[in-house]
């Protein structure tokens, strides 16, 4: 993807602005001239230039239009006044509910940064995939934990990916991790009030140490040192309050991650199956070996069961 | 949830925001700043739907900063503000408007200190004091009640204390902490941030 832009190579006549055309017009901060469609027909196609300039990155979403506007004009003449001010068409009846369950968190300590989500991948009430892959590689330094809707976080963070390592190719140097939030932000701000749904936790290690963004498609963009993100964060929250902080070691860091991950799987319906843990270090990331929660569960039971074993076992000692 | 307050003086204004960055019922951050810096003696103060403060702040911010840049001398509050209020009406009948609620305060060397109350349907006011937020409702009769124009900075930070105290103590949410600011001819003073006592936070090793 990269390459192709850098190249020059454009397949669809369509704007290149990144920006998709749903709602821009105007004053968004761009100081930058649109070129419209007439010149770039002009010119023709493959222009090198236009991937060149700094920020503009073509982003070509081919947009259909909706097979339901010719009904919904005739809707028009009964329906109120209000209506008329709405271009677009009433959105279509998706087959299922989209799906947001997940457990993801992130938290900086004095060794890096840890990130740690389940794999479960549901939908509509039945587990779709039980190995999704929810924390994804950026680059050596950065990882994205996805949650909310799974199509979306892909297509996202393989956008985010190119757009970071085009900067590097311009620039010759990597984009800061605050950079790439803001970059992942701003990206999503025209979606913002369609149904698109990525609530993403950046962690990542750059030249001002480690770092933790959460961003989100809403709109949200902060800076912090423990995050978790998905339906079941309030349970890992509920771990992790207690116990995070930043002189933790590498060991205590991992344990409680798995912990707050396996507490969260326990009582939430849609996060489970297994966990994975990245540990990004000043050297770049590493990745733990994927676990089954299930083991896990049963070793606790298998604890609970011994001690109970040992206490009644007291007891009738002492009678 | 987010609460803003701004009291003006004879030579000065100051003005204070709640620091937690929520989401539905988490409390994702407890440290965020909700003032920005348009320029030496003008901040804006922004709250509302999750994106539009950051971005719509962050814009008018990068705008002034431009004007600057262009013509050489920077707005006065009086008009940043009605910049701000005239890009918050032109988003506002459009497909995307900015659902924010702003306090613009400044200080200009002919006007004095100013006060700017912007809501989200962007009606503007210039008002000696005010407040956004749930805790509008708790707090607006305090202000009403000990407000004098001739507060010195120490009456006004003790009127600002009363308020926080009132939040503390009848508003349901729990809200920690509150950065404070105050604006005066010299420029921006970062003052101490006030923790009503009994607020509970999250309490968190410093990290190096």
């Amino acid at each position: 993807m990269a390459l192709q832009d850098v190249s020059g190579f454009q397949d669809t006549p369509m704007s290149h602005r990144w920006n998709t055309p749903v709602s821009l017009s105007g004053p968004m901060g761009d100081t930058t001239p649109l070129l419209d469609m007439a010149d770039e027909r002009i010119l023709g196609w493959g222009r090198f230039k236009s991937s060149e300039r700094d920020g503009e990155v073509p982003l070509r979403f081919f947009i259909p239009t909706p097979q339901s506007s010719v009904p919904f004009r005739c809707d028009n003449r009964h329906t109120s006044l209000s209506s008329l001010s709405t271009s677009s068409s009433p959105p279509t009846r998706r087959p299922f509910p989209l799906c947001h369950g997940t457990t993801t968190l992130a938290f900086v300590f004095q060794g890096g940064v840890i990130a740690a989500a389940d794999t479960r991948a549901s939908c509509s009430g039945h587990v779709a995939c039980p190995s999704a892959q929810k924390i994804l590689p950026i680059h050596s330094h950065l990882l994205v934990t996805t949650s909310g809707s799974g199509a979306d976080c892909m297509l996202w963070e393989r956008i985010l990916a190119r757009e970071i390592r085009l900067y590097q190719l311009r620039h010759g140097r990597r984009l800061s991790i605050t950079g790439s939030a803001k970059l992942l932000s701003h990206m999503l701000h025209p979606f913002k009030g369609t149904d698109v749904c990525v609530a993403a936790t950046l962690c990542g290690w750059d030249r001002c140490g480690p770092k933790l963004f959460y961003v989100c498609s809403d709109g949200t963009r902060l800076q912090g040192e423990l995050f978790s993100v998905g339906s079941g964060s309030p349970y890992a929250y509920g771990v992790l309050d207690g116990e995070v902080r930043w002189s933790l070691n590498e060991q205590e860091a991992i344990s409680l991650a798995r912990e707050a991950v396996y507490r969260a799987t326990h009582r939430d319906a849609y996060s489970g199956n297994c966990v994975d843990l990245f540990h990004i270090t000043a050297q770049g990331y590493c990745r733990r070996d994927r676990e089954d929660l299930r083991e896990e569960y049963h070793r606790e039971r298998e604890r609970e069961r011994v001690l109970k074993r040992g206490k009644e076992k007291s007891e009738e000692d002492k009678k | 949830m987010e609460y803003l307050i701004g009291i003006q003086g004879q030579d000065f204004v100051l003005v204070a925001a709640d620091n937690i960055a929520a989401n539905s019922i988490i409390q994702m951050k407890q440290d965020q700043d909700k003032m920005f810096k348009l320029s030496d003696k003008i901040l804006l103060l922004c709250v509302g739907e999750a994106g539009d403060t950051v971005q719509f702040a962050e814009y008018i911010q990068k705008n002034i900063q431009l004007y600057k840049m262009r013509n050489g001398y920077e707005l006065s509050p009086k008009a940043a503000a009605n910049f701000t209020r005239k890009n918050l009406a032109d988003y506002l009948r459009s497909r995307t408007p900015y659902h924010v609620n702003l306090l613009l305060a400044g200080f200009d060397e002919t006007d004095g200190p100013g006060l700017y109350y912007m809501d989200h349907l962007s009606a503007l006011a210039k008002a000696p004091f005010a407040a956004h937020g749930y805790g509008a409702y708790l707090t607006l009769s305090i202000l009403d009640r000990y407000y004098r124009p001739d507060l010195t900075r120490d009456e006004a930070v003790d009127l600002l204390k009363k308020c926080v105290e009132e939040l503390n103590k009848r508003f349901i949410l729990n809200l920690p902490s509150f950065s404070v600011r105050l604006i005066d001819t010299e420029g921006i003073h970062d003052l101490e941030k006030i923790m009503p006592v009994g607020a509970k936070s999250l309490a968190r090793a410093p990290s190096s």
